[in-house]
């Protein structure tokens, strides 16, 4: 059964307090090569039958309407997940 | 430079650069600025500004930092005084928060503010960062915040958009407030359609702090460091303050979306710490937040109210991005942000305090008495100018002014020409309907997504009539807070209008036991280019002035926010008053209801057939028209001298004031507050004042309240009012043996019927749990 994914991610802009968290989690143990954590959502939306696209025109309008807040975080991605040539960005 | 430079990084518009191409093309008016406010900077400079100056001129000389429009208004807090108001008074306006001395040695800071377009825009970060901003300006000041408050307004109760903006706006408080541990107590929540693209969103923070402790953000000392700490600087908020405070938002289309700003609690929980950990070891001359404009504003304002110069390496600044530019660094409103002055000798101890609360710190440059402010970037002179220019001498302006001419008709359409109950069943279905009306009923459905209780410290909160925090746990020294504003009110009248938001907040400082004593206004108008706003605004303030000369309490500081339109549709008027009292001891608090069986209701003051404006005219009728209730401030005056009085004897066990909804309003709130029930009778009251049963349950004459004697109390109380000149009538007893209310030979309400008329309105529209 095919998988819609969508990637959400914070605007590269504004403040990611949970990914500074991780970033910091990190840095106390004592590795330091990573500089920066940002932290996004991924969502997996489950499809009953074929992905053609229509369905995938429709996952990008919920991305875009209702997955992400367009103000604050930028849809990334949004593909099938076990088709590589399905996969399509946003 | 060499020319090794790479050519991808931008070329900084430097001093030199700007002398040396004075006829370049700058982009004044889409960073808010009019042709004459940009050739004013020139001939300031005597030359074009660069683009940092630009950037930080632009910012500063906004609506919303410079006051333009405001000031010459705003001027009468200032001369209408008495030595009566200068007495408590530490730090009048025009600093970060005002300072009020409340006795033992005690002083409090407190001030309401208003984050009311990034609220529409991005409701939860919006109102999260307004109240994340409030706060910073209490800590500014050298005090701990100790609570917080939020008075909102939303458009229609039932339009789609008022889902969105709601939810948000309360998740938005609850998340930062709660995450940073701080009590929310009280505040107002109103619907009305002239709200509806314009919600407003005004946060209240209160902070407390000794004599000794108090702090005021200037940068003095030639050679002292000017340090700036807590998160990094990031591209959120660039040109918020100009542009999202200064444009309106057009319906339709797509909208001019700046980045808006992310708060994060739990780095300013820790900055609190740090800041009173800097102030404790004294360590620091002056802490200033960050806020609107940024490194712009904290730079020039520091400057200004020190020794007048400052010097500054912006490469020193931490940043989250490293491809901000220069202008975008100083108009940045990355939250969680302060600016300190420390000496050098002090600085190794004031970066070890940083550094053990883990907050990033970097030393920007230090105070010079050169007079001006000077920035360096990237090795190059990008600002030098007099800080005071930017700061304080920006333009300001007297605007036209003009009466609405729509103004008389509305005034003439009174609420007495509306048809009243016939019988005392339709009288019944009316105060059902009153009660269930979306700026009467019951808001704990928002206010229970605020952590009330937390620190321990609280002894009055929502539904009480004012928030009461205690300061002293030894002595029980405290004080109460409350806000209110009628926009109604003001939209019939914006003098008397902002006069009776006063005389309200005033009022429900006085029923819980408290002395008012000081103010902090949050003044919500429409655009100041429209002459009848201007005309609105200045009525308002003049209103508040008289009023706050009247009452001997001052105004200690507060905010302006124009521009709150749609299209071209003002909102009503919309003066958000905050008073803040000082009570002895918070056991003499009184609750709103009563709790035992047997006492008697006395009702104070006097009631007036003033149903123009009132919920009654608006629920029932959809009707707003005439003149507002009369306002008496000296009847105020009395019954808040009453009430101290009779807390402090002890004479009253509950009382509650009478404002929206009217008596039928605070009775039904009295029955719910505890479920004990109630008797009343109105005939006597009717006879007294010659008004109908309709004005006896509904009118919103001011100067009033409602309150609980115990029987054994009777003569020395009724004495009391006698002697302090209040107009009393007992209208009822408490009774346990009544379910709810009995209105003597007309109508009874029982409990459940009040529950369910005063409770279901907020969860019948936006669920059980706000958010959830």
């Amino acid at each position: 059964m095919p998988t819609i994914v969508v990637e959400v991610m914070p605007k590269a802009e504004l403040l990611d307090p949970a990914g500074k968290a991780v970033a910091g989690a990190i840095h106390r143990l004592g590795e330091n090569r990573i500089t920066d954590v940002r932290l996004g959502k991924r969502f997996e939306l489950h499809v009953d039958g074929e992905v053609d696209d229509a369905l995938l025109d429709t996952a990008r309008q919920l991305a875009a309407d209702l997955l992400s807040n367009g103000v604050i975080e930028d849809v990334v991605s949004v593909h099938v997940a076990d088709d590589a040539h399905a996969s399509t960005g946003a | 430079m060499s020319d090794a430079v790479a050519p991808a990084i931008p070329q900084p518009d430097t001093v030199d650069n700007a002398i040396a191409t004075p006829d370049k093309h700058q982009p004044y008016d889409a960073l808010g600025l009019k042709a004459d406010e940009y050739q004013q900077i020139r001939e300031i400079l005597g030359r074009r500004p660069t683009s940092g100056e630009l950037a930080m001129y632009s910012v500063m000389w906004s609506e919303h930092c410079s006051y333009k429009s405001s000031k010459v208004h705003l001027r009468q807090f200032g001369q209408k005084v008495s030595d009566e108001m200068r007495e408590h008074l530490m730090v009048g306006m025009g600093e970060n928060a005002g300072v009020v001395d409340i006795g033992e040695g005690w002083a409090v800071t407190f001030k309401i503010e208003s984050h009311n377009h990034p609220s529409y825009i991005e409701p939860f970060q919006g109102a999260a960062t307004g109240v994340g901003g409030i706060v910073r300006d209490i800590i500014s000041m050298g005090a701990r915040p100790v609570a917080v408050m939020d008075a909102l307004r939303f458009g229609a109760i039932d339009h789609p958009d008022t889902a969105r903006v709601l939810p948000g706006v309360v998740s938005g408080i609850s998340f930062y407030g709660n995450c940073l541990g701080l009590p929310n107590i009280g505040g107002e929540t109103w619907f009305d359609p002239v709200y509806q693209a314009n919600p407003l969103v005004n946060a209240l923070a209160v902070g407390a702090l000794r004599h000794e402790d108090l702090h005021l953000a200037n940068a003095r000392g030639v050679g002292n460091k000017v340090v700036l700490f807590g998160a990094r600087t990031g591209g959120d908020g660039i040109g918020g303050a100009s542009i999202l405070a200064s444009d309106t938002f057009s319906e339709g289309g797509p909208t001019k979306r700046p980045a808006v700003q992310v708060g994060d609690p739990f780095a300013e929980k820790v900055l609190i710490e740090c800041c009173l950990e800097l102030y404790r070891e004294g360590l620091v001359e002056g802490i200033q937040d960050l806020g609107a404009a940024g490194i712009s504003c904290a730079t020039s304002e520091l400057a200004s109210n020190g020794d007048g110069g400052m010097v500054i390496d912006l490469d020193a600044v931490l940043l989250r991005d490293p491809s901000l530019t220069a202008e975008e660094i100083l108009m940045s409103e990355s939250q969680e942000r302060m600016m300190a002055v420390v000496e050098p000798s002090k600085l190794d101890a004031f970066l070890a305090v940083t550094a053990k609360w883990d907050v990033e710190t970097s030393v920007l440059g230090e105070v010079t008495d050169t007079g001006r402010l000077v920035i360096h970037w990237r090795g190059e002179k990008i600002v030098d100018v007099d800080p005071r220019t930017v700061a304080v001498d920006g333009p300001v302006y007297n605007r036209p002014m003009q009466r609405p001419e729509w103004l008389d008709a509305l005034n003439a359409d009174s609420a007495r020409a509306l048809p009243r109950a016939s019988d005392d069943s339709e009288l019944r279905a009316q105060a059902l309907r009153v009660l269930g009306g979306p700026n009467q009923a019951d808001a704990s459905l928002i206010t229970n997504q605020y952590d009330y209780y937390v620190i321990g410290n609280t002894a009055l909160a929502m539904p009480d009539d004012a928030g009461m925090i205690r300061i002293d746990e030894e002595s029980g020294l405290g004080v109460a807070l409350a806000t209110d504003a009628n926009g109604r009110y003001c939209q019939l009248d914006p003098y008397a209008g902002a006069q009776l938001a006063l005389a309200e907040a005033y009022r429900n400082v006085a029923a819980t036991g408290a002395n008012p004593r000081a103010v902090s206004d949050c003044l919500n108008f429409g655009s100041p280019e429209n002459p009848e706003v201007m005309w609105q605004f200045a009525r308002a303030v003049e209103g508040l002035a008289d009023g706050c000369l009247e009452l001997g309490i001052p105004v200690t500081g507060g905010n302006v926010s124009f521009y709150n339109q749609t299209g071209d549709v003002p909102i009503h008027p919309t003066p958000v008053v905050a008073v803040m009292g000082v009570i002895d001891h918070v056991d003499r608090r009184l609750p709103s209801g009563w709790q035992d069986e047997g006492e008697n209701l006395y009702l104070l003051g006097v009631t007036r057939d003033e149903l123009d404006g009132s919920a009654w005219a608006g629920v029932v009728h959809e009707h707003l028209g005439g003149v507002p209730p009369r306002v008496d401030l000296a009847a105020e005056k009395n019954l808040a001298g009453l009430m101290a009085a009779a807390a402090e004897e002890g004479l009253v066990t509950s009382a509650h004031d009478l404002s929206d909804g009217g008596l039928i309003a605070t009775l039904a709130e009295g029955v719910l507050r505890f479920g004990v029930g109630a008797r009343v009778w109105l005939t006597e009251l009717m006879e007294r004042d010659g008004i109908d049963a309709t004005a006896a349950l509904f009118a919103e004459s001011g100067a009033r309240m409602l309150v609980s004697v115990a029987r054994e109390d009777d003569v020395k109380f009724r004495g009391l009012c006698e002697g302090r000149l209040v107009t009393v009538t007992r209208i009822g007893v408490t009774d346990g043996e009544i379910d709810g209310l009995d209105v003597q030979d007309r109508f009874t309400l029982s409990h459940a019927e009040l529950a369910a008329a005063h409770r279901h309105t907020l969860p019948e529209r936006f669920g059980a749990v706000v958010g959830g």
